[in-house]
């Protein structure tokens, strides 16, 4: 094949460079070595993470070689093409060979069987003749479907079996073939992404892992309620989640998803992932007046606004903040509010969930504290959309029969050749060949053999 | 009678049966590894007791899971994995010899095992959530007979070398030749561990895509699972296309089962990953 492709054109050269095995095994060792090196750098971690425990040179030759993505970048991807081109030339090349032989009736010839290694030779007494039922019958149930044919010094009976299985290897290179078309599929028309939903809330857009872009969902997703239970030690025991998908203002499906339950729709998988608790919008204030020091406590609710005593003014809540920027420092979580006097511009209140006396600071009339606010959990879901899900599941069910027929079935070929030596007398050839494993078929032909033997 | 003690006395079980299994190497006599095949045997089943036990003694605390949850039970099964992949080649080629090497580890195994049980590994503990799942008997059990046959493939490779080059001999009553026996069934039990391996990360792909809806993350496990993967993709290509046999292919079977252990033992010691319950 190598002498004839320098001569030829060009397709022809490529073809020959990758219809080789060599090839294979070079792609295959490529791709071991290199997985090697994302195992040991860890994978997506943050530009902070690399620059405490890398240097700036490495860093900039990691990222040269994208090794902080390894799996996705342009060389690795180029390697599994070209194990994908490789698999698919190689199978071309070797297949119409391959298809002529399961296609083709096998000659009946003793003669080629004498010359196998898994031999085995009998004696026998009695006239050939006799033999011939009883040796097609032990053939039939040990072996399989017998053609006997009459030779001028006895008869050949000769059985073959498994002649399709020669096919199992390219039913796995098959396989990988549709695990990489899968996976590009995946890759192209599908997502991975997160959202984090509190109890009673309604979501219609999802964030991407590894970036800022949203992404609709083309409905509506709702958390009813949140739920962790846990065992004796203290160690979770189960995360569960009611969700309600919503379309069109109908809800359509209602399920309670836990780890390893999610809720599938239109092709949008939901998984419970995580947890948290956020504070919610029912708040129970303390107002303590500047002027006569008089204190008192009142509840509150978002956006319903709460008149003050002695008139001063208006407290309506506006909501929570899981931050909350103020002079170049973060206050962390942190309730706002407004206190309006009629008439007047309103007067914007923070409440810091961690700085209990942050409002004196603003010496308005009325100094406003948190005494106790409920809090609400929200359910943390992974959610994937991947189209090439069935083609990898396709091309897993190809591998595993695949691997089954290539390794342990085989094209396996069986004679038995009885020749007259007297009137009372034969000699007996038991003789097998097989595609592989033939010291497996030895074995059959030792155990066939003996059953003929034992007359 | 439980589990841990039942345990323990398999582990000195299997290890005398790997000392009549060396014996017959050292002494040259079939007498001590027929024995050593009994006492095998006699493993075996404590080992599969031991790991009833541990499954029944785990629904009476109140947790209730098969024993596959972590690195001491995983060891566990292992070691019953490897022995009885022996046990079934010994009764298939009807030669004992061939696991003169394959079947201490077995012992080895269990022995690692009770040294983790020792250091407080071996206790029985609840299942974190990701692991309430169906897939998790399913994708431990065949990834572990995949490693066994790869376990005992490299005990072959590496007694056809201890044979082809240190002169390690046991007596073979077959009439097969011993290094074309040898070689064979190095290949048979590459390809029994390449099946199952290949069905253990099938598992735990679908196990993944339905837990957490991604069927690969090139999490350092799984990473190194497709690693030994390849490297026994290309054992079994340099065998049937390209001719490999004898010492050379046993070199690639010892590389393979490197990979294995990485895959089995070294990711822990690397960062990150969804295998953390494996931890050593």
């Amino acid at each position: 094949m190598s002498e004839t492709a320098n001569n030829g054109t060009v397709f022809d050269r490529i073809w020959a460079f990758f219809a080789s095995v060599k090839l294979s095994v070079v792609v295959l060792v490529l791709l071991a070595l290199t997985s090697v090196l994302g195992t040991l750098i860890p994978q997506n971690q943050t530009a902070m993470y690399y620059h405490q425990n890398y240097g700036e040179a490495l860093i900039r030759i990691f990222e040269l070689f994208q090794l902080f993505d390894m799996y996705h970048s342009w060389w690795f991807r180029f390697l599994i093409m070209i194990l994908a081109m490789n698999i698919t030339i190689c199978s071309l090349e070797r297949l119409p060979r391959v298809l002529s032989i399961v296609r083709k009736k096998p000659a009946l010839d003793a003669e080629k069987f004498r010359r196998h290694k898994n031999r085995v030779d009998l004696t026998m007494e009695g006239p050939a003749a006799g033999q011939r039922d009883r040796i097609t019958a032990i053939i039939s149930k040990k072996f399989g479907k017998t053609s006997v044919v009459d030779t001028e010094t006895g008869f050949a009976v000769f059985s073959e079996r498994g002649r399709a299985t020669r096919l199992g290897v390219y039913v796995v290179h098959l396989s990988i073939l549709a695990l990489i078309l899968g996976s590009l599929v995946g890759s192209l028309f599908g997502y991975e992404g997160f959202v984090n939903i509190p109890e009673g809330e309604t979501v219609d857009r999802i964030k991407l892992r590894n970036s800022d872009t949203t992404v609709p969902l083309g409905f509506q997703v709702r958390c009813d309620d949140f739920d962790v239970s846990h065992y004796d030690n203290g160690a979770p025991k189960e995360y569960r989640s009611d969700l309600v998908i919503i379309e069109d203002g109908q809800a359509t499906v209602k399920k309670r998803i836990v780890v390893n339950d999610p809720l599938r729709h239109k092709g949008v998988n939901f998984f419970q992932s995580s947890f948290g608790t956020i504070p919610g919008q029912n708040l129970t204030l303390s107002f303590t007046s500047k002027a006569s020091g008089m204190s008192y406590e009142k509840k509150i609710k978002a956006d319903q606004p709460v008149e003050l005593e002695e008139g001063l003014g208006t407290f309506v809540l506006q909501g929570y903040l899981p931050s909350y920027p103020f002079m170049g420092q973060d206050l962390g979580e942190s309730y706002v509010g407004t206190i309006s006097v009629n008439g007047k511009e309103p007067e914007e209140v923070i409440l810091p969930l961690h700085f209990a006396k942050f409002d004196k600071m603003r010496k308005g009339a009325v100094s406003v504290e948190i005494v106790n606010f409920d809090s609400s959990h929200y359910t943390g879901l992974q959610v994937t959309k991947d189209p090439g899900v069935y083609l990898v599941y396709a091309g897993f069910i190809l591998m595993i029969a695949g691997c089954y027929i290539a390794f342990f079935m085989a094209h396996q070929n069986l004679c038995v050749e009885v020749v007259k030596t007297g009137d009372h007398s034969c000699a007996v050839m038991v003789s097998g060949s097989a595609n592989k494993n033939r010291m497996g078929m030895g074995m059959i032909v030792k155990k066939i053999a003996s059953h003929i033997g034992n007359a | 009678m439980n589990s841990s003690l039942v345990l323990a006395i398999v582990t000195f079980v299997y290890g005398f049966s790997a000392v009549l299994y060396i014996s017959s190497a050292v002494f040259k006599k079939d007498g001590p590894a027929a024995l050593g095949s009994r006492v095998a045997w006699i493993a075996v089943f404590g080992n599969v007791l031991g790991f009833i036990l541990r499954w029944i003694e785990s629904y009476k605390i109140g947790y209730g899971h098969i024993p596959l949850s972590n690195l001491y039970e995983s060891l566990v099964f292992f070691a019953l994995s490897i022995a009885v992949v022996c046990l079934a080649l010994e009764w298939k080629y009807a030669t004992r010899y061939i696991n003169t090497v394959a079947m201490p580890l077995a012992f080895l195994t269990m022995a690692y095992a009770s040294l983790k049980a020792k250091a407080g590994g071996g206790e029985i503990q609840p299942l974190i959530p990701a692991l309430k799942s169906n897939w998790l008997t399913v994708h431990v059990i065949t990834c572990f007979l995949g490693y066994a046959g790869f376990a005992v493939a490299f005990g072959i490779s590496v007694l056809y070398l201890g044979k082809r080059f240190f002169g390690v001999d046991g007596k073979d009553r077959s009439d097969r030749g011993d290094f074309e026996l040898l070689d064979e069934l190095t290949q048979q039990t590459v390809m029994f561990g390449f099946l199952f391996l290949s069905l253990g990360i099938i598992t735990g792909s679908v196990w993944a895509n339905s837990a957490w809806g991604s069927y690969w993350s090139w999490d350092p496990k799984e990473t190194w699972s497709l690693i030994t993967w390849f490297v026994y993709a290309i054992f079994l290509h340099l065998r049937y296309v390209r001719g490999w046999d004898g010492t050379k292919i046993a070199v690639v079977s010892i590389i393979g089962f490197i990979a294995v252990m990485i895959t089995y033992f070294g990711v822990n010691y690397l960062p990150g990953g969804l295998h953390s319950y494996g931890k050593v």
